[in-house]
């Protein structure tokens, strides 16, 4: 196997060149680590679900790319769809991250399946359909993967519309099984925001990020978790789900 | 033979070979396997619907809970996404120290891993001996972490210990011990004709299959695909030091993507553990461990990231990827978790097609799905269910032993 590598720069120019029209927002990132900063280069382009087939293609024209996942959001009228591949991977230093990024519509949300192309993807792909409710046309194994077979119908765990996991499904395990009888804990009240002068940069100085006074979090934070329930809101459990 | 009817026999979903609890089917004409299908999500915990509504420090801590082995893999990548998305440069040492523990963790895993692999074979004394000798890279792991499992070493910006300079030498006598033991392991494994019998020629993924497949890590590299996030997308310090990609030619007279193969690779990944770790320790820079100390200034930062990134580390099994985007808000608007079981999974329905009932444990199981115990099984003969335990498949397979012996 000869495979000639090629630099993010280059792929991307191929990419834009050979594929299809719709690619748009590519980009190209570096990252490094360690002591002699090796870096490791990720493309990320757009392009929309007529085209994710042919874009395949293109990818796999300029080397067949090993396929890590599908990742899916919900991003309110759309759901967008995140195919993360690999190219020109066993050549040291020479990988290049490839994410290709659908928006499918939600008042059509329908994808072609690629499994025709990377048989593995049918396992992520079934995934997608099952937690985003996004249809994979073609797939040749459309059955559920990781959701219970008695999971209602129509409720998809990665959905923030209301399609998603609704607050009577959700079983808050902390909270099963605790007295109800008890007083609430005495909750210390929030001390009175104190403006500091603004100080001179020193200890974070060589930090590029530099904190606004005015943001809440420059303040001398509330040491546990900021959304840790309040106990005194908890609701009192009627059922102790755990069986006892 | 053809004649012969052909029975659907399901295994699982509790069972003990496999990293979660799976439903296998299989349809059994004689002794052969003739289609298989299985079905994940037994125990789905829906941890990253949860992550989803959490922030970055407290999902650190989540991730360490992802999986009981790979402790610091999934803490790792996720960290690294949020720190490409958020820019937090990651003092040096710190990469050092994570590079570190995650090694110790690839010796453990795979020492594991020999261990219920010899199990599943019907070599219980090999199964002993390959644990016995694992709690050494335990007992640095506790000695380092302060745990056995969940470490809960890395942190977004860095990692919460240092590993000072005086506990190098108990480092050292670790990989002292294991170079000891490499050569006797070497001989056990592989030299020993019931396992060659057993394993060679035995749940075979070509190099091809092994790439449409998706699979990852020693899966991928015994089938002769030099897949390692290691050397592809150096990370931590990885960069710093070369790592190459074990195949199984290693040791063997090419590749054949055999379970052997697979006994190959991870035996001599273990090798190239020690080397990495003892060069790790060699160049460690001094200074910090962590970007910044305070909680509450992580947080702020970020609760400010906007973007998206991936975190990839290769974990024992195989690459472990993260996708995270942050939306300046305190839960990243999305978060994948790819674990490496999950793109090995598939190569299943190819491996053990056409394979023997005996083999169906060591062939699942070297994949390395994650061990615990075997359950049992229900076979389904003329309408009745009858249910065969744990002990009745490993009996199987030890039988098959025995006969080859004769």
């Amino acid at each position: 196997m000869t495979r000639q590598a090629l630099s993010a720069e280059q792929i991307a120019v191929i990419l834009q060149k050979n594929g299809p029209k719709s690619i748009h927002d590519v980009r190209t990132e570096v990252w490094a680590e360690g002591l002699k900063k090796t870096t490791v280069a990720s493309i990320w382009l757009r392009t929309t679900p007529a085209d994710l087939v042919a874009t395949l293609e293109t990818v796999i024209d300029i080397d067949y790319p090993h396929l890590a996942v599908v990742s899916g959001v919900d991003t309110g009228d759309a759901v967008e769809l995140l195919y993360h591949m690999q190219v020109f991977y066993g050549i040291r230093g020479a990988e290049v991250n490839i994410t290709i990024a659908v928006p499918v519509p939600k008042k059509n949300l329908v994808v072609p399946t690629i499994s025709h192309l990377i048989p593995g993807a049918v396992y992520t792909e079934r995934e997608k359909q099952e937690m985003l409710g996004v249809t994979v046309a073609g797939i040749p194994d459309p059955r559920g993967l990781f959701l219970p077979a008695d999971f209602p119908e129509g409720v998809y765990p990665w959905r923030k519309d209301e399609t998603g996991i609704t607050e009577d499904m959700v079983n808050h395990l902390w909270a099963s099984g605790r007295p109800g009888d008890r007083p609430a804990p005495p909750v210390k009240p929030k001390e009175k925001k104190v403006r500091k002068p603004k100080e001179p940069a020193t200890e974070n100085a060589a930090s590029k990020e530099t904190i606004p006074a005015e943001s809440p979090a420059s303040e001398p934070a509330p040491a546990p978790a900021p959304d840790a329930p309040d106990i005194a809101d908890v609701p009192e459990p009627e059922v102790n789900t755990n069986g006892e | 033979m053809a004649n012969k009817p052909v029975y659907n026999i399901p295994i699982g979903p509790i069972h003990p070979a496999f990293k979660e609890p799976i439903l296998f089917t299989f349809d059994i004409q004689g002794e052969q396997i003739k289609g298989v299908d299985f079905a994940p999500g037994k125990t789905h915990r829906a941890i990253e619907w949860m992550g989803m509504r959490r922030n970055p420090v407290q999902i650190a801590h989540l991730c360490d809970r992802i999986c009981g082995i790979c402790g610091v893999s999934h803490t790792l990548a996720f960290s690294r996404a949020i720190e490409q998305i958020a820019e937090i440069e990651v003092p040096e040492r710190a990469h050092y120290v994570r590079s570190i523990i995650a090694e110790f963790e690839r010796i453990q895993s795979h020492l594991l891993w020999a261990g219920v692999a010899a199990h599943e074979l019907g070599f219980d004394t090999l199964f002993h001996l390959a644990w016995r000798v694992r709690e050494e890279a335990m007992d640095v792991i506790e000695y380092l972490t302060g745990n056995r499992v969940n470490y809960g070493i890395v942190q977004v910006g860095g990692v919460r210990r240092d590993f000072t300079e005086d506990q190098f030498p108990r480092i050292e006598q670790a990989l002292q011990t294991y170079e000891g033991l490499v050569n006797k392991l070497v001989t056990l494994f592989l030299e020993d004709t019931t396992i060659k019998l057993r394993s060679m020629n035995c749940g075979v993924l070509s190099e091809r299959d092994a790439l449409e497949l998706c699979t990852v890590g020693p899966t991928a590299r015994a089938s002769g695909l030099a897949l390692d996030v290691r050397s592809d997308a150096p990370y931590a310090a990885y960069g710093d030091i070369e790592v190459k990609p074990v195949l199984p030619d290693v040791y063997s007279d090419g590749i054949h993507g055999d379970v052997y193969d697979r006994i190959v690779v991870r035996l001599f990944e273990v090798v190239e553990s020690i080397r990495i770790v003892r060069e790790l320790m060699d160049q460690m820079p001094v200074g910090p461990v962590l970007w910044e100390t305070k909680y509450a200034k992580i947080l702020a930062t970020c609760k400010k990231a906007e973007g998206e990134a991936i975190g990839r580390v290769e974990a024992p099994r195989g690459e472990c990827f993260h996708y995270v985007r942050m939306n300046r808000s305190e839960a990243p608007e999305a978060w994948k978790v790819k674990a490496s079981t999950y793109s090995n999974q598939m190569s299943w329905l190819n491996i053990l097609q056409g394979e023997q009932i005996a083999d169906i444990p060591i062939i699942v199981a070297s994949i390395d799905p994650c061990m615990s115990c075997t359950d049992r099984v229900s076979v389904i003969r003329d309408g009745r269910q009858d249910v065969m335990t744990g002990e009745a498949l490993h009996r199987l397979s030890v039988e098959k032993t025995r006969r080859l012996q004769e």
